[in-house]
């Protein structure tokens, strides 16, 4: 009895009108959860509800009805017996003619018709009667937007899942769905509506069935939808979009062939609309409509069809784009006009559906053989007036488009056609069998029928290549298509051949040149050995193009042509292996290339031989794999030649080579997964050969053989396997250990001794050639003799061989540490290398030591972070040692090792002066050093080792040569380092430390991600400015000024950045004007000003007092001598003038 | 400025917009005083200028067109020539301040800018050109708040 009160008060609070939507929603949600747990029958519930069910006040009856029919929604998944389905049906249905109280009977009705088969559904008479009910008593388009949805979703319903159900309605159903969706609007009812006609159209497929005799009707209807035109906004809450109603339209258009009278009219009709979408629409419909009401019908209007076609492309198709990159194997390229691909795609629909009478109709137009007679007329391209000259590109692409689509329409194209084009171009059809080779003058060269001969080839190609089977290759003998041209494909190389000839003797920026080079390009990548295009001509045509490579290199643009063209026929041909063709491309280009790199001629430029080499073995594995193996012959003859002999000649070969293999070539294989063998091999060849020539004599002073080499050498190592590298370490090793003048054994005997060595040139060599070794190789990879390297590297160093210092931070970055793996105890480990480094003596005579460091014993050892903080005289070695410390400093910031944190106390020390104790474990040194010691040079030193630090290198320490970076490793730093300057600064003296800490403040900033910036804002801006006006005063610093001006916009245009740009407006726009009239770098002056115009949407309040005087100062600028400044000036003056 | 009584020119005549001509490729490394199309810059500057009376720009009306612009750099002198789409519109001097405050803005100090009304385009035409080219009245006009909203409401749809 409770529970029946409860429910009933629940009943009431829904019933009553003015109870809020959630209490509503709440209510219902408890009645459900009631009868979900079976606490109470729906029996129960109707019993309770009888009297709102049924009493007389319309709008207690029409909540009550709701209830009950959102209760079942909500309870669609719970079983339910068939008769209580049944009386339920049975008093929605009637409910239906109660138009006052109709929301409730229709989710009631929707809500029973929707359940799953397998808890029970409405039986099929039911289905009927409610669609009886339906038709007799709902008038749809009176009803509201909500109503008008369900009423259209009940119908759907209806049609969908109980077709067998309605059909026999009959003429009373095709007439009321009518009248339902007669003069709709809203879009979500659209979208149903012309759903509902497609089903409809499912339902009645009999050509006497009833909606065949109401097509015209149904479709008057319909057809005033046509083009859907909306100006809904679009975003916000509309989820229909045009485009979806469009679609939705398209398919109930193409519902039944029944609506072919009337759709196809219509359409012909929109298509010469002057609406773009409507155009589009019209050719999408027609496309979808033909395919989906058959040729038969569509037979008729073909004619018609096929005129608005050619109309739409002949209007719509724009100027061809001559360029080889772009879509190397179609036809002509073309801009993308949406029009143009609609029309292109149903011509292609159609001449599939049914292609003899399109086909014919497209022979025999008007305008096809008007083409073919002005064609005739003209010599070269560029003289077609414009008008033809559009016709001529619209008919190229329907000609290919009719080639391309199928081996019948093909056919016809080519009997008709080709012998009508070749007469044109001078080869007259008769002369097939007594062809003989100089009876065509290039004078009669024609160059349009031969731009229509590359639509018709590129057609025919695509035809061909598109069906990869065997099979179809032998049928393709007998097509006429393709013995046409393979008994003309001479005379159609050799015409091609001509329009090369013709047109790079006159104008160097000519279409006539890509037209000649495209038609030779697509003969030569037909598929198959000799049929349709021979083998002999293949080679023709490879031998005219190698000989313009060859020879003709001062014609630009021609040779970057057949460049391409070459490039796009070896990748082509490399998918067929051992195919003829594709040996012959082998002997013909690829070895030519690699023969022409040895040979001495001056006549063609080196960096085109490159170009053409690098290219051409981009084109596959087989073709690089010849062509690195010239590369080597080349490089190793050039080696020698170049530092033994002197050969400044030879050695420029080789730099060029090696450049070329390490920029272009190796990543390419990295890429292509390919020849790792290769590169392993080249490079423990090299070490051979540097040896062999080292024997002999000294390189040359030239840096730029061994750059490269360098180059080359880290690169090569870097993308080598783990195995592959030991063994070029191990082969390395060996020559660096015989021979240098270092005596390896004698290295590990303490202390060093960097001065006993004079590091002649060819010790630099083998040291810097072995530390790009070492700098590129994996972690894993084993280095013998660890510690003698790093003696030989710390040496090295200080004598000032920058890569060896690099090599030594690689290492350190590599190296295992003790914590994380114990068990490696024979190798070095991290902790013993810093130990090495840190505290191993270095022996300095005692000519250079500072006589006042006598306190020490012998007075002369001293370890590396003594050298950096001065405690030798000599200065180069000091900067020597700093350098090679920020190396190694940067090995270990990447790894975030503690130690760091040592290394940068040192710099720091060494950038002030006069300070006393930042750091402790200095302060011993620091007693013994004094102001006098300092030199500007050593400490900005200091400061750009910071630079080192922080900024990304391509040397070293990076992804591509396997070192270990810790994520977030700047940022981490950054927050270090942050607090130390910012006090440090505050307290130096002198003025000059006080711009080098800036000097180092600021390359830090300028690397460190904007998101940590922008957090540290308020701190960092009055740091930053006089940052800015410090580094404003050298030339030299003009690139890092630039970086930190961009920080500075960064902060300025971020949201968070705003408030502390606002505090400090004053002394920021002062700042920025100064910079607006920099006269080193255009860049800071158009920074200077963006930052002014971001700066002009701060608070009025703020920026008002400034006004006069930016006003004032871009008066100056606007009459800059820089384009982009005075552009930039006016934006800022005019953002200012309006402030 | 705009009465009561409605649109000085209620319907005018729309023409085409000139598609942006694209920068001459520099033919020294850089552009120097001499080579830069300084009249094509300065027609950029003010041809996005709204009508004061209709959502169009002055290129738009053809008030302004490209010979309308002529300049002698060597001697800094700029001069404009615009022509009012009536005769008696009384927009011509607000449409002049517009193109002096525009120009004011867009150029270096040291030109000396012209503003007249073709001739014969106007009713007034010696009075308005007298208005436009004195430094005192135009300065007067630009206390004005009222002109100077006008004027800067004129101005905003313009870049560059």
């Amino acid at each position: 009895m409770a529970e029946l009160s409860q429910l009933t008060r629940y009943i009431e609070s829904y019933v009553d009108s003015s109870s809020t939507p959630s209490l509503q929603a709440a209510t219902l949600e408890a009645v459900a959860c009631l009868v979900k747990n079976n606490t109470l029958t729906l029996e129960a519930l109707v019993r309770e509800m009888g009297l709102y069910l049924t009493t007389t006040d319309n709008i207690i009856r029409a909540r009550g009805i709701l209830l009950l029919a959102e209760l079942l929604t909500c309870i669609g998944a719970k079983p339910l017996g068939s008769a209580t389905i049944h009386s339920l049906i049975e008093f929605f249905k009637d409910r239906l003619a109660d138009w006052k109280a109709l929301r409730g009977a229709l989710v009631g009705c929707l809500a029973l018709m929707r359940r799953k088969s397998n808890v029970g559904t409405v039986t099929s008479d039911d289905a009927k009667a409610v669609a009886r009910s339906y038709l007799e008593h709902l008038q749809v388009q009176s009803l509201g937007q909500h109503d008008r949805k369900l009423c259209l979703e009940l119908l759907d319903c209806l049609l969908e899942v109980y077709s067998d159900a309605v059909a026999p309605l009959g003429d009373d159903l095709v007439y009321g769905i009518c009248e339902a969706i007669d003069s709709e609007k809203d879009p979500e009812c659209l979208m149903l509506a012309f759903h509902v006609v497609e089903s409809l159209a499912r339902l009645y497929p009999d050509p006497s069935g009833p909606l065949a005799s109401y097509a015209g009707e149904l479709f008057e209807i319909l057809g005033s939808y046509f083009p859907i035109h909306f100006t809904h906004p679009r975003d916000g809450d509309a989820d229909v979009q045009r485009d979806d109603l469009s679609r939705a339209l398209m398919n109930a258009f193409a519902s039944t062939p029944f609506f072919e009278p009337f759709v196809i009219p219509l359409l012909l009709e929109k298509v010469s609309s002057s609406l773009l979408s409507a155009k589009v629409d019209s050719l999408k419909y027609l496309t979808l409509c033909s395919s989906k009401y058959g040729a038969d019908r569509i037979a008729k209007h073909a004619g018609a069809i096929w005129f608005s076609l050619k109309d739409a492309i002949c209007t719509y198709l724009e100027e061809p784009i001559f360029s080889l990159t772009s879509a190397p194997l179609h036809g002509m390229h073309f801009q993308n006009n949406e029009i143009v691909t609609e029309a292109i795609s149903l011509l292609q629909m159609m001449i599939m559906q049914d292609s003899g009478l399109l086909v014919s109709s497209i022979v025999n137009d008007d305008d096809v053989s008007m083409v073919l007679n002005s064609i005739a007329c003209y010599k070269k391209y560029n003289v077609f007036p414009a008008l033809e000259k559009q016709k001529l590109h619209a008919i190229g692409r329907i000609l290919y488009v009719t080639a391309k689509t199928s081996t019948s329409s093909c056919n016809v194209i080519f009997q008709t056609l080709f012998s009508r084009l070749m007469d044109t171009l001078g080869f007259p059809m008769r002369s097939i069998g007594s062809f003989s080779n100089d009876d065509v003058p290039p004078q009669r060269l024609k160059l349009g029928s031969l731009y229509l001969f590359i639509e018709l080839l590129s057609g025919l190609r695509e035809l061909i290549t598109v069906s990869e089977e065997p099979a179809l290759q032998y049928v393709s003998e007998h097509e006429i298509c393709c013995t046409l041209l393979n008994s003309f494909s001479t005379s159609l190389s050799r015409a091609f051949c001509y329009a090369l000839a013709v047109s790079a003797e006159t104008d160097p920026l000519d279409p006539d040149i890509y037209i000649g080079v495209k038609g030779l390009q697509i003969l030569a990548t037909f598929p198959g050995d000799d049929f349709p295009v021979p083998r002999f001509i293949f080679e023709n045509i490879l031998r005219k193009f190698m000989s313009i490579i060859t020879e003709d290199f001062n014609k630009t643009v021609l040779w970057q042509a057949v460049l391409k063209a070459l490039v796009h026929i070896g990748s082509f041909i490399h998918k067929f292996h051992d195919s003829a063709k594709a040996l012959s491309y082998r002997s013909y280009v690829v070895e030519k290339i690699v023969e022409l790199l040895p040979l001495d001629d001056s006549s063609m430029p080196f960096s085109l031989k490159l170009e053409a080499l690098s290219d051409m073995g981009m084109t596959g594995r087989k073709h690089m794999l010849r062509i690195l193996q010239g590369l080597r012959e080349t490089v190793f003859a050039n080696l020698s030649e170049g530092y033994l002999h002197g050969n400044s000649r030879s050695a420029q070969t080789v730099i060029w080579l090696l450049e070329c293999y390490s920029c272009k070539l190796l990543p390419w294989i990295h890429e292509n997964e390919g020849s790792e063998e290769f590169v392993f091999q080249f490079a423990v060849e090299s070490w051979d050969q540097v040896g062999n020539c080292m024997d002999f004599k000294a390189p040359s002073e030239e840096k730029g053989l061994l750059g490269a080499l360098m180059k080359m050498m880290k690169l090569a190592v870097g993308s080598c396997s783990v195995d592959s590298q030991n063994i070029i370490v191990q082969k390395a090793f060996s020559i660096l250990s015989s021979h240098t003048n270092f005596l390896l054994k004698e290295l590990e005997r303490l202390p060093l001794t960097p001065e006993k060595y004079d590091i002649s040139h060819r010790d630099e060599w083998i040291v810097s050639l072995f530390a790009s070794v070492v700098t590129a190789v994996c972690p894993q990879t084993c280095i013998p003799n660890k510690k003698v390297i790093l003696h030989l590297f710390i040496i090295t160093l200080l004598r000032g061989v920058v890569p060896a210092a690099q090599a030594l931070g690689s290492m350190i970055n590599k190296l295992v540490s003790n914590s994380n793996d114990a068990e490696i105890s024979s190798d070095l480990t991290l902790e013993e290398a810093l130990d090495i480094i840190f505290n191993t003596k270095v022996h300095i005579s005692r000519t250079v030591t500072l006589q006042r460091c006598g306190g020490m014993s012998d007075g002369s050892e001293v370890v590396l972070t003594d050298l950096c903080l001065g405690i030798a005289t000599d200065r180069q070695i000091q900067i020597n040692a700093i350098s090679g410390l920020s190396w190694i400093g940067k090995g270990l910031l990447l790894r975030g090792h503690e130690k760091l944190k040592d290394v940068t106390m040192i710099f720091l020390e060494c950038l002030l002066s006069g300070t006393k104790g930042a750091s402790a474990l200095i302060q011993d040194s620091l007693e013994n050093t004094d102001d006098l010691n300092r030199d500007p040079s050593v400490m900005k030193c200091a400061a750009d080792a910071f630079h080192i630090l922080i900024s990304d290198s391509e040397a070293c320490l990076n992804r591509t040569f396997h070192s270990i970076i810790r994520p977030l490793y700047k940022q981490r730093f950054f927050s270090s380092m942050m607090p130390i300057f910012l006090q440090v600064i505050t307290k130096s003296q002198s003025s000059l430390s006080r711009s080098l800490l800036y000097r180092a403040f600021a390359h830090i900033i300028s690397d460190t991600p904007m998101i940590v910036i922008l957090s540290e804002a308020k701190k960092l801006i009055p740091i930053l400015l006089d940052c800015l006006s410090m580094l404003a005063e050298d030339i030299q610093d003009k690139d890092m000024l630039y970086d930190l001006l961009l920080v500075l916009s960064g902060i300025l245009t971020e949201k968070n950045g705003r408030e502390v740009v606002t505090g400090n407006a004053h002394i920021i726009i002062d700042r920025l004007i100064r910079l607006m009239d920099y006269p080193h770098k255009t860049l800071v002056r158009e920074t200077a000003l963006q930052c002014l115009v971001a700066m002009s949407e701060l608070p009025h309040a703020r920026i008002y007092p400034m006004r006069t005087q930016v006003l004032r100062a871009i008066s100056k600028v606007l009459d800059d001598k820089k384009r982009v400044v005075r552009q930039e000036a006016v934006r800022c003056s005019k953002a200012w003038s309006i402030a | 400025m705009v009465s009561g009584s409605g649109l000085i020119n209620a319907n005018p005549i729309i023409y085409e917009k000139k598609k942006r001509r694209a920068r001459p490729a520099p033919v020294v490394a850089d552009d120097e005083y001499a080579l830069r199309a300084i009249s094509l810059t300065l027609l950029n500057h003010i041809r996005d200028i709204k009508d004061p009376e209709h959502p169009y720009s002055l290129e738009e009306l053809k008030v302004i067109t490209e010979d309308a612009v002529e300049v002698d750099d060597n001697n800094s002198y700029v001069r404009v020539t615009f022509t009012p789409t009536v005769e008696h519109c009384s927009m011509a001097t607000i449409i002049g301040l517009c193109l002096r405050v525009k120009l004011m803005r867009s150029l270096p100090l040291r030109y000396k800018v012209d503003i007249r009304v073709a001739p014969g385009s106007h009713a007034t035409e010696p009075a308005v050109n007298k208005q436009l080219n004195d430094k005192e009245r135009v300065a007067a006009a630009l206390e004005n708040p009222n002109l100077v909203d006008m004027v800067d409401e004129c101005l905003t749809p313009s870049y560059g």
